[in-house]
């Protein structure tokens, strides 16, 4: 699952879908938390997949204003082409 | 009254400074006011302590002024004290006085410059660092005073910076009397740890308990301080700098020349008089490089064709008798031949300086002519003052101080015959090269025509200059015994087979002569000195003679030119190479890491994967 988002991080170039992507990485990580916890019968697995939890969440709010605010001044969501940064 | 001493120094310099910051705002009458009127005010402060001075005489014959410690490090503590005695009394006479005429001469000279307030600035310093550096009672102080002269004379005689030879004249000087100021920094420096204090009287003393006569020290000691006082004085072997600093305006001229700056070697060897006593070797070298100076620079004196440069190798030669005189031990001979020359010197260089403003800037006496008729007052007192400089028996100031120092040159303890047939020679060549200018300039048919006539503010120091260069040998009492208490009297030991009266006449016949040849050559058979010249021979030695004996040259070759092919070679600083290194790996990595930088998203992240399967697998398979 880690594995599939971090291809469709890099294959995709729509901003909406980088960002799905990391998503589905973040939880592929929560995932293997709490798989970890229950096997080794520790509660510290899901305690942490709580925290990824409400880190998700804030980075998904911040991430989708940046990405409105992008949209606004570029007029694209194409990764690619926000370039301004090139060295 | 001898309270206000601190004010003689303190007045020229609180007015360079105001005329240095705000002067250049103000109308040229109120910088005249100041520029002029503090020199004046200082030169009559200076006649009030005098009279007081004389008057009462302060217990020892010497009165100190502290006014402040310099600075306190360890032991070390210099002071900013004023010491006033026989010596920088008759010294700081001459200087402001002379100075005060200088002042007010320039005041009509540079009216149309455009930098009048600066040049008064300059001209204030140079006179403020000249009286400290005479009433300087620690050797410190001194040295303070002595770098400032230093400065001013590189400011003032590159003041016209415009044109590029005067700054290259001006920082000839400055390098050319900066090596003699290394040498005396250095003598400072050994005076201070084997002395334990740079306190001039306090040293003196100290020397003379603990050096015996022509110990290591005291020897190395006078070298260097000979070395300091030959780089000002313009003597044998860094008098270079001297003709080409005729590049200032001509007030600068006469002032570097008559009050300040060149005769601060004299007065340095003067104060310390006591440690050249203590270093024979050093004294008989003083004698030799003036002996030496005075024939060389009088030679050069005969070819040159621009007028003030004439008057640059007469000073350099004059400075050269007083060496000698110090040189030999008669003392008081060389700072009475100050006195005079601070008169008649200043006289000549002013009265250039009339004739040059009246002939559109003409320098060259082969161009002038005729000027008798013209200018009656230049030519009265430019005659007198050429009469003095020459030695006119009797009645001019300069015959008493020069056949002093010639009598002084075999009868004192060190002289010797071979110094005193140099000054006699001397005597010859002085005469010849002034009595050539002299009918070069004022007889003969009319050369260039008179642009312009001096007013009263230029006639009235040459003619008050040109009463003192005749009075001036009357002084002769009164400034010997000023100077008794300070300086030894001479006292004539060797049986010569002259007496003083013979060596006098032999001075006077030889003015003589000179004047007539000179008066053969340059006046009435004036194709005869053509013929000299064409000759192979003396068109050589004319060349000769002209360029400074080669000097120039020499120098030109020996440290220009190395120093030059040096500085071409290590162009690109070897010293450097390491960090062009440092800066071109910089630039290449940054070259390698821009590349990177390609501004897309997924690049990086790519990169970031990547990054951290290398490093898990590194974890895991190491």
């Amino acid at each position: 699952m880690f594995s599939l988002g971090l291809v469709s991080l890099l294959v995709r170039r729509n901003l909406i879908f980088v960002l799905m992507s990391l998503e589905v990485m973040l939880n592929a990580a929560g995932l293997a938390f709490v798989v970890a916890g229950s096997r080794w019968h520790q509660a510290d697995g899901q305690v942490v997949f709580l925290f990824i939890l409400a880190m998700a969440a804030a980075e998904v709010s911040v991430g989708l204003a940046l990405v409105v605010q992008i949209y606004r001044r570029f007029k694209s969501l194409d990764v690619d082409e926000l370039s301004g940064m090139r060295g | 009254m001898t309270s206000l001493l601190w004010l003689i120094p303190a007045l020229p310099f609180a007015s360079a400074l105001m005329l240095a910051l705000v002067g250049s705002r103000w109308s040229r009458r109120a910088a005249t006011a100041l520029g002029v009127g503090s020199i004046g005010l200082s030169a009559l402060i200076t006649i009030l302590v005098a009279v007081d001075f004389f008057t009462a005489p302060p217990s020892g014959g010497s009165y100190t002024q502290v006014l402040w410690t310099w600075i306190r490090v360890g032991g070390f503590q210099p002071e900013i004290g004023l010491y006033l005695d026989g010596l920088s009394l008759v010294m700081v006479l001459v200087v402001t006085f002379v100075g005060f005429l200088i002042h007010i001469y320039s005041a009509e000279f540079m009216i149309e410059d455009e930098g009048f307030s600066r040049f008064f600035a300059y001209m204030n310093l140079f006179v403020a660092s000249m009286l400290t550096l005479l009433l300087a009672n620690n050797l410190l102080l001194l040295y303070l005073g002595w770098e400032g002269v230093g400065l001013c004379s590189y400011l003032l005689i590159g003041f016209w910076y415009r044109d590029p030879a005067n700054g290259g004249a001006a920082r000839k000087a400055f390098i050319a009397t900066r090596v003699g100021d290394t040498a005396l920094s250095l003598g400072l420096f050994l005076l201070f740890t084997r002395l334990g204090t740079l306190h001039i009287q306090d040293l003196i003393q100290r020397a003379s308990e603990q050096w015996p006569s022509g110990s290591t020290y005291a020897v190395v000691a006078a070298f260097l301080l000979l070395g300091g006082a030959v780089g000002k004085s313009a003597q044998l072997p860094l008098q270079v700098w001297l003709p080409d600093a005729m590049a200032g305006p001509t007030p600068v001229s006469a002032l570097l020349h008559a009050a300040t700056m060149v005769t601060a070697g004299v007065y340095l060897i003067a104060r310390t008089h006591v440690l050249f006593a203590l270093a024979p070797s050093a004294q008989f070298a003083v004698a030799a490089i003036g002996a030496v100076t005075l024939l060389l620079a009088g030679f050069s004196a005969l070819t040159q064709h621009d007028i003030k440069r004439v008057l640059a190798y007469s000073t350099m030669s004059q400075i050269g008798y007083m060496f000698l005189a110090l040189g030999v031990g008669a003392w008081q001979a060389a700072m009475f031949h100050f006195v005079t020359h601070a008169f008649f010197k200043a006289l000549l260089f002013l009265g250039a300086g009339v004739i040059i403003n009246a002939l559109d800037d003409e320098h060259s006496i082969f161009k002038m002519g005729g000027l008798r008729k013209e200018m009656p007052v230049a030519f009265w007192t430019f005659l007198i003052a050429g009469c003095s400089l020459a030695g006119l028996p009797f009645i001019t100031a300069g015959f008493f101080s020069k056949d002093l120092i010639i009598w002084d040159a075999w009868s004192a303890p060190q002289g010797n015959p071979v110094f005193w047939l140099a000054g006699i020679a001397g005597a010859l060549l002085t005469s010849l090269y002034t009595f050539r200018t002299i009918f070069r300039v004022f007889f003969g048919p009319l050369g260039t025509p008179v642009s312009k006539r001096p007013g009263y503010a230029m006639t009235i120091p040459l003619l008050v200059l040109a009463f003192l260069s005749i009075v001036g040998g009357y002084l002769k009492q009164p400034v010997l015994s000023a100077l008794h208490s300070v300086l030894p009297a001479t006292i004539e030991t060797h049986a010569a087979i002259l007496t003083e009266g013979w060596s006098e006449a032999i001075a006077a016949i030889l003015f003589l002569i000179g004047l007539y040849f000179a008066y053969v050559f340059h006046l009435q058979k004036r194709r005869l000195a053509d013929t000299l010249v064409a000759n192979p021979v003396g068109g050589m030695l004319h060349q000769w003679w002209l360029a400074d004996w080669g000097f120039d040259w020499i120098y030109d070759k020996a440290f220009v030119q190395p120093f030059i092919w040096a500085a071409q070679v290590n162009k690109s600083d070897f010293v450097d190479a390491f960090y062009t290194g440092v800066a071109w790996i910089a630039e290449l990595s940054y070259r390698g890491l821009s590349r990177t930088e390609t501004g897309r998203v997924r690049w990086y992240a790519a990169a970031m994967a990547a990054g951290s399967v290398l490093f898990i697998a590194m974890v895991f398979f190491k």
